[in-house]
């Protein structure tokens, strides 16, 4: 039987970001979801509708060590990774840690940063360590990075290659409030605020025994065709240049698991895959046509969902 | 709705090039050669054109491409329809619509093309090469439509694929094979010149005038034997009867042909065998010497030669039974007699003077005949495949002068002898020997084993039969013509006794093919009514026969349908159950989307059907726990149990 503390712990956070960001709780699963399965976070939607929030709201639940980093068009990987600086009385170089140094590193407007910058960003995610003048240095435990940017046909971005956008998890949308969350929103307190004042839902042993639940919940060999299925699917269908990896694969099982958890399941379903599809699969699959080029992630997952059966 | 067209890949643009190659080049040498060139310089000039990822030829160029091959075709055929100028036409369709394939659409009008192609190949020829050929081509065809559908996929995935799916439609192979009405000779009228190169014996011969006997493999025909076969010295197979002679060359006399025996023959020591005949375009058949019983539809001449109707054109399979030693002839008619000791007035006096030696010794014919055969036996012939031409007097030359012959200069010179002797003789040439295939147990008889031989009546005894060859090199007869030319001569390759492996590797090949031959060539449709009289059928019309193959191929269809779902079925219970539930919803048309999970499906049936909401909802929590969770024994009961109760 599914464990009842899991699913009550998860209900418990949703609930508390549900107070801060309104009429989102989809996204809001999906964010707890990825961060539950170990993975990365992107959030991609236009400036203003609520990612910052998002992450800090995050970050604070989760009850974590927090950075915040602005990506700006002139910042250096030093900038994120640290510096050594000469210091006197000591006689030798002494690093001073950047901002990645961090449990939780809210990575704003990633891909308004250079590629260069990016790039030290994104080797940290994947190795969860950093290496800065022949030094490696392990990052502190658990590591997420929550990344926001904007559509890359924004003026001024550096859209993030394929490459690199697969070592996010999930990449969320947000998309505009529906007109009932938009009148409390403009009601109520400054959002930033609240969540700055959003007291930690979550304990760091708690967060690591959520984790190992996602571990636990069983993946049955019938679900396993369907993933199977689907990623067979993406890799013969003309919709794409090219199918999702197995990496994706892996991304797509390990992120249906916490999902799983949060239906309260200890057990994943085709449906499970189905909700976090959109989020996991679509930024790692690159467009062939000129068709499907302007479809929304949305559109496009329910096209592969609905071209698959459920085995 | 028109759908954009989809462009080819380049590897898509290989497969086809490749799958157009094979079902071209099978062909190459029936068509006119100006015609393969053109195919292959336009496929190489595609390969080129694919590897440098250059764009296709201008319409233009197509369009004067088109017409010229058209033209060509035209002046060679004088008409772009029928069956030679048709494959032509398509094997120039072919290798120019290569050139103007862009998108997915033009691909699939180059794999039909392909598939009709390699059809065609068996108007030409249907050897088992061939259809290993076309095998090879179906298979890569096949998965050129394969990587149509799906370019991305590498080649050794879609040729696994492909050769899959045609194993899978064996059984459909195989009842096709078996039931669909067949019609007895060509579908196409064949050219009338088609059968002008098939080698095999001619009606005449002229020792003398020939310096070198081409000698080759070619197999003449298969014998089984039912029982044990006679003794090597007795395979003498009959063929072509040369009485008259005009001093050069030996003809056939015309002879009366009937449809029974000219002779009698005892009730024992028959020899039963059947004949596969390869076609040889002449009249004859061939048995072992003398037939006994004739094969239906064949008549006998009154020099004994078995005779089919028409010249056989086809391979023919035909039971004879022969007796080694049926005394025939004995009331020889005035006629017949006085032919067989017929001579030109004038020429080879050398032999003449001795015959008449001969003559003035013996009265009795017989012992003529024997100090004839002791002659030829001192006089040191030798038995050569080169033997040098002969002047006016062949006979003398060769008895006395040169010394070199084979046998037809054998047979030639001892029948003459004894003509001048004054005894009817008669030259008979046909095949002596064969060889028996350790691997299936049939005598191959090949054209290398032709042989010609002499007869000689005896009153009382009728025709005998002498061989002067072997009176003189009886390893000729005992053992094969390898045995007795010397070192050097020409022989066919597969002659040559001093390579075991080459020989077992022949006879292998020989088998199969034979087997091929017999069962796949010769399925005929006296073959089918065979079978299916066996199976119960009776005499079936084609209507019945077509009924028949109908009722089959469903037969086979229902049952793979039967397997799959068992299939299906059989990996989860669960399934079974779930898929029962969803089915009678679907009678009530909310049936599940193929791509809906239980869980969805039965969230969206509770708001159209609030009635059944829980039970649905029961019945998709259980299905999905014990498809997809951890579950125990109990959950199967208790998902069959609300199942059974399930009344939508």
């Amino acid at each position: 039987m599914p464990s009842p503390v899991p699913h009550e712990t998860l209900d418990r956070i949703v609930a508390a970001a549900g107070r801060v960001i309104l009429g989102k709780e989809h996204q809001l699963r999906l964010a707890i979801a990825c961060l539950i399965a170990r993975g990365h976070l992107l959030i991609e939607d236009l400036p203003g509708v609520g990612k910052t929030t998002l992450a800090h709201t995050l970050a604070r639940l989760l009850g974590l060590q927090f950075q915040r980093i602005q990506f700006t068009s002139d910042m250096l990987p030093a900038d994120i990774i640290g510096i050594s600086v000469f210091e006197r009385e000591k006689g030798r170089f002494e690093f001073h840690p950047g901002p990645i140094f961090s449990q939780i590193v809210l990575a704003d407007e990633v891909n308004r940063a250079t590629p260069k910058t990016q790039s030290a960003l994104l080797e940290a995610m994947e190795e969860r360590q950093v290496t800065a003048e022949g030094m490696t240095r392990p990052l502190p435990q658990p590591f997420f990075v929550i990344a926001t940017q904007n559509p890359s046909h924004q003026v001024g971005t550096f859209p993030l290659p394929e490459s690199q956008l697969d070592r996010f998890l999930m990449r969320i949308e947000l998309g505009y409030p529906d007109r009932a969350a938009e009148r409390e929103l403009l009601a109520g307190t400054d959002r930033r605020l609240l969540a700055d004042r959003l007291p930690p839902a979550l304990s760091v042993p708690e967060l690591v025994a959520l984790q190992e639940a996602v571990q636990s919940v069983t993946v049955a060999p019938a679900l396993l065709d369907y993933v199977q299925e689907l990623v067979a699917y993406t890799r013969t269908s003309p919709l794409w240049q090219a199918g999702l990896s197995p990496r994706a694969a892996l991304a797509l099982v390990a992120a249906a698991r916490a999902w799983a958890l949060i239906e309260g399941r200890d057990y994943v379903l085709p449906e499970d895959v189905q909700a976090i599809l959109p989020g996991v699969a679509i930024h790692r699959l690159h467009p062939s046509g000129e068709a499907s080029l302007r479809m929304s992630a949305a559109d496009v997952a329910a096209r592969l969902i609905e071209a698959v059966p459920v085995p | 709705m028109t759908r954009p067209s989809i462009p080819l890949l380049p590897a898509q643009s290989w497969w086809l090039l490749v799958a157009g190659t094979l079902a071209v080049a099978p062909l190459a040498p029936y068509l006119p050669p100006w015609l393969s060139t053109a195919a292959a310089a336009a496929l190489a000039l595609r390969a080129w054109l694919i590897a440098r990822r250059a764009p296709l030829l201008s319409r233009w160029v197509m369009v004067l491409l088109v017409m010229a091959g058209t033209a060509g075709i035209l002046g060679q055929y004088r008409t772009l329809l029928g069956q030679q100028a048709g494959v032509a036409m398509l094997v120039l369709f072919v290798a120019l619509k290569l050139h103007e394939s862009k998108a997915r659409r033009d691909g699939l009008a180059v794999v039909l093309l392909c598939y009709f192609l390699s059809l065609t190949t068996f108007f030409y020829s249907q050897s088992m090469t061939h259809a290993a050929l076309l095998l090879a081509a179906v298979i890569v065809t096949t998965a050129t439509l394969a990587s149509l559908v799906d370019g991305r996929q590498a080649p050794p995935h879609l040729l696994r694929q492909s050769a899959v799916m045609l194993a899978q439609a064996t059984p459909f192979l195989l009842i096709l094979f078996l039931l669909f009405p067949r019609v007895s000779g060509p579908l196409w009228g064949l050219p009338r010149d088609a059968h002008s190169a098939l080698t095999g014996l001619s009606d005449s011969m002229t020792p003398g005038s020939i310096s070198s006997l081409s000698q080759s493999d070619a197999i003449a025909f298969r014998v089984k034997f039912d029982g044990a076969p006679p003794p090597r010295d007795q395979l003498y197979w009959r063929g072509p009867v040369l009485t008259a002679f005009d001093g050069r060359t030996w003809d056939r006399i015309p002879a009366k042909s009937r449809p029974q025996l000219p002779y009698s023959v005892p009730e024992s020591g028959l020899y039963r065998h059947e004949v596969t005949l390869e076609p040889h375009n002449k009249p004859w058949l061939f048995a072992l010497e003398l037939p006994a019983e004739l094969p239906p539809d064949s008549l006998m001449t009154d020099d004994f030669q078995l005779l089919a109707g028409t010249p056989v054109t086809q391979r023919q399979r035909y039971a004879v039974a022969s007796h080694t030693d049926p005394m025939a002839g004995r009331e020889e008619h005035r006629w017949m007699l006085s032919r067989a000791k017929a001579l030109p007035r004038t020429g080879n006096p050398r032999i003449r003077a001795l015959a008449a030696e001969w003559r003035a010794k013996h009265a009795d014919d017989e012992l003529v005949l024997r100090e004839a055969i002791s002659h030829f036996q001192r006089l040191r012939l030798t038995y050569t495949l080169t033997p040098p031409l002969l002047g006016p007097d062949p006979v003398d030359e060769f008895l006395f002068d040169t010394k070199q012959g084979f046998c037809e200069h054998f047979a030639s010179a001892f029948v003459f002898a004894l003509r001048a002797a004054g005894i009817p003789a008669r030259v008979v040439t046909g095949y002596q020997g064969g060889e028996i295939n350790p691997v299936d147990g049939y005598l191959t008889v090949r054209q290398s084993d032709a042989h010609a031989w002499a007869e000689v009546w005896i009153a009382g005894k009728g025709w005998i039969r002498t061989d002067p060859t072997a009176a003189s090199y009886p390893l000729r007869i005992e053992q094969n013509l390898a045995a007795v030319v010397p070192a050097g001569d020409p022989l066919p390759f597969l002659m040559r006794v001093d390579l075991p492996w080459l020989r077992d590797l022949r006879f292998r090949w020989d088998a199969v093919t034979n087997a091929w031959n017999q069962w796949i060539i010769g399925y005929t449709p006296q073959r089918q009514q065979e079978l299916l009289s066996r199976l119960g059928m009776g005499t079936p019309d084609w209507r019945r026969m077509t009924a028949a193959l109908s009722i089959a191929c469903g037969g086979v269809l229902l049952g793979l349908t039967l397997w799959a779902l068992r299939q299906r079925r059989r990996k989860d219970p669960a399934l079974a159950l779930w898929r029962k539930a969803t089915a009678r919803l679907a009678q009530r048309g909310i049936g599940p989307m193929a791509w809906e999970g239980p869980v969805a499906y039965a969230a969206r049936v509770a708001a159209a059907r609030p009635d059944i909401s829980a039970a649905i909802r029961d019945i998709a929590a259980s299905y999905a726990r014990l498809r997809y969770g951890n579950p125990d024994e109990s959950q199967l009961a208790a998902l069959r149990a609300q199942v059974a109760a399930f009344k939508p």
